[in-house]
């Protein structure tokens, strides 16, 4: 284990509302942000959230991770609280705002601004943008196309806009590992603060891909529900819904930031990730990609699987993944795959793809801190050989005293797996 | 069909097009900057759009590169008629 790293502050934007603590919340409590068959983050409102101008400058994937990283940055007393409207309404007199729409100076920031980072995952990227931009080039013309596009579709729009906003100028980019991209993200930014390279990292991962090219695409490989239900290990699952958000995570070398008396939610514990190198978007069947890569976040974590109080599952609700993810627990965890809670986070928001994992992240570091593993809502009927301890019905108390300890687990198509160990403080 | 290119028309279009960029409605005169109204040379480029469209006048990057008021962006915009 390296430089022990800290979460000194979560952001999210989700189908359940505006705010990490909302989606933790409302999903503990079983409510589902999912509506005919897709979950939209229906409360998101860009131009109320960034202004007009971000809002026009940017692709709606970095909207929902500029508007997560403004609560992760206040959360972690990075940014004061913001003034109501403030940045909704345009100023009496205009001045010059950085580009991004940045709304604090670097000397507002707890480290030098050049020592934090910003490294922000995405499956696609700006797909809307792109869709839009090839409608213009198709029924108007190359010359009609936005000098916009390029700067609005990259798929480090989120990381750079981000940066931006907040005038981060240590390392900054974007990760792309499709469904694992979120947690990537995160477990890049522990490395990145481990090795020295940075003091802070603002991380996490975004998505926003309710578009008709990636819905069809995802419906005509089979990967989403027929039925638009969401169900993970249940042996009715036909599929994964599709949904969109972004979470930020504020990451600090723990011991700097308990020297700034900072408030500390959680200490990423280990960070583990594999390749299945098996098929572009089937997982290995046995799982034995994902073994490797919790084995490894558990060995990096000097933790035991019997240590282990809560698992928040990839579990997408494809049949595929679902029997995988489920036989490399028992694999890595031996017999204490049957005794700790396993739950998905996407039985009540979807599946946010390159924003999954991160998203996932915030809500294991508050069902740690709450001591309270949320349901996989929707789980009923039993499949042979899925038999682990799925939390079904209603949210479950964790826990023995100690600070509870949880695993989240990411897997990608092209065969990605990302896992992290996180303890609550 | 392009719109006749009038001084005054130019300064309706560009001036409505900055509004829509979020720019300060009732607040923008020929004597503003760009810089101070926060537009970028990407911004201006989607302008230059904007005034190809509605009046079927062509400006290139190397057109706007010095432009640095909303009152010369409308000169040259009426210059090129």
């Amino acid at each position: 284990m390296g430089r022990p790293v800290a979460i000194t502050g979560v952001g999210a934007i989700t189908p359940l509302g505006m705010g990490a603590r909302t989606l933790f919340e409302r999903w503990a409590a079983g409510q589902v942000g999912i509506v005919d068959g897709e979950a939209p983050c229906s409360d998101f409102d860009p131009v109320a959230a960034l202004g007009p101008k971000t809002a026009r400058r940017t692709d709606r994937f970095a909207q929902f991770a500029l508007a997560a990283s403004d609560e992760a940055l206040t959360d972690a007393g990075w940014l004061a609280p913001p003034d109501t409207d403030s940045e909704s309404t345009p100023s009496g007199s205009p001045q010059p705002t950085p580009p991004g729409g940045a709304k604090s100076a670097p000397d507002s920031l707890t480290y030098a601004s050049d020592r934090i980072g910003c490294v922000i995952g995405t499956g696609i990227g700006g797909i809307g943008t792109i869709e839009t931009q090839q409608d213009v080039l198709r029924d108007r013309g190359a010359k009609r196309v936005s000098a916009l596009s390029v700067p609005l579709l990259m798929s480090n729009a989120a990381a750079g806009t981000v940066a931006m906003r907040h005038s981060l100028q240590g390392q900054s980019f974007g990760v792309v590992s499709a469904c694992a991209a979120g947690a990537h993200a995160i477990g890049t930014a522990v490395r990145m603060i481990q090795a020295g390279d940075a003091d802070a990292v603002v991380t996490g991962g975004s998505e926003a891909a309710l578009t008709g090219l990636a819905r069809a695409g995802f419906a005509s490989m089979g990967a989403t529900s027929e039925l638009g239900v969401s169900r993970p290990f249940d042996a009715r699952r036909d599929g994964f819904i599709m949904g969109e958000g972004a979470g930020i995570l504020v990451l600090e070398d723990l011991e700097s930031a308990t020297a700034r008396g900072a408030r500390v939610l959680a200490v990423v514990r280990g960070y583990g990730a594999s390749s299945d190198a098996f098929h572009l978007t089937a997982p290995e069947p046995e799982g034995r990609g994902a073994v490797r890569a919790i084995e490894a976040a558990l060995a990096d974590a000097g933790v035991a699987p019997e240590e282990l109080d809560y698992v928040n599952a990839h579990g997408t609700s494809t049949p595929l993944n679902d029997r995988a993810e489920t036989l490399a627990l028992k694999t890595a965890l031996g017999d204490a795959a049957f005794g700790v809670p396993v739950s998905s986070t996407k039985s009540a928001i979807g599946h946010l793809l390159g924003a999954a994992g991160a998203v996932e992240a915030i809500a294991t570091v508050l069902a740690l801190r709450e001591r309270l593993a949320p349901p996989t809502l929707g789980f009923a009927e039993r499949e042979d050989g899925l038999d682990l301890d799925y939390v079904p019905d209603s949210a479950r108390p964790l826990g023995n005293g100690r600070p509870a300890i949880g695993m989240s687990n990411s897997f990608g198509f092209g065969g990605h797996n990302a896992v992290l160990v996180l303890e609550a403080t | 069909m392009p719109v006749a290119v009038t001084s005054e028309a130019v300064e309706e279009k560009v001036i409505e097009t900055i509004v829509s960029f979020g720019g300060p409605e009732g607040e923008i005169t020929r004597a503003s900057t760009f810089e101070q109204l926060d537009v970028d040379s990407l911004d201006l480029v989607e302008i230059a759009q904007v005034i190809e469209e509605e009046f079927g006048i062509a400006l290139k990057g190397d057109d706007v590169k010095d432009i640095k008021t909303v009152g010369e962006a409308i000169d040259l915009v009426v210059s090129r008629a």
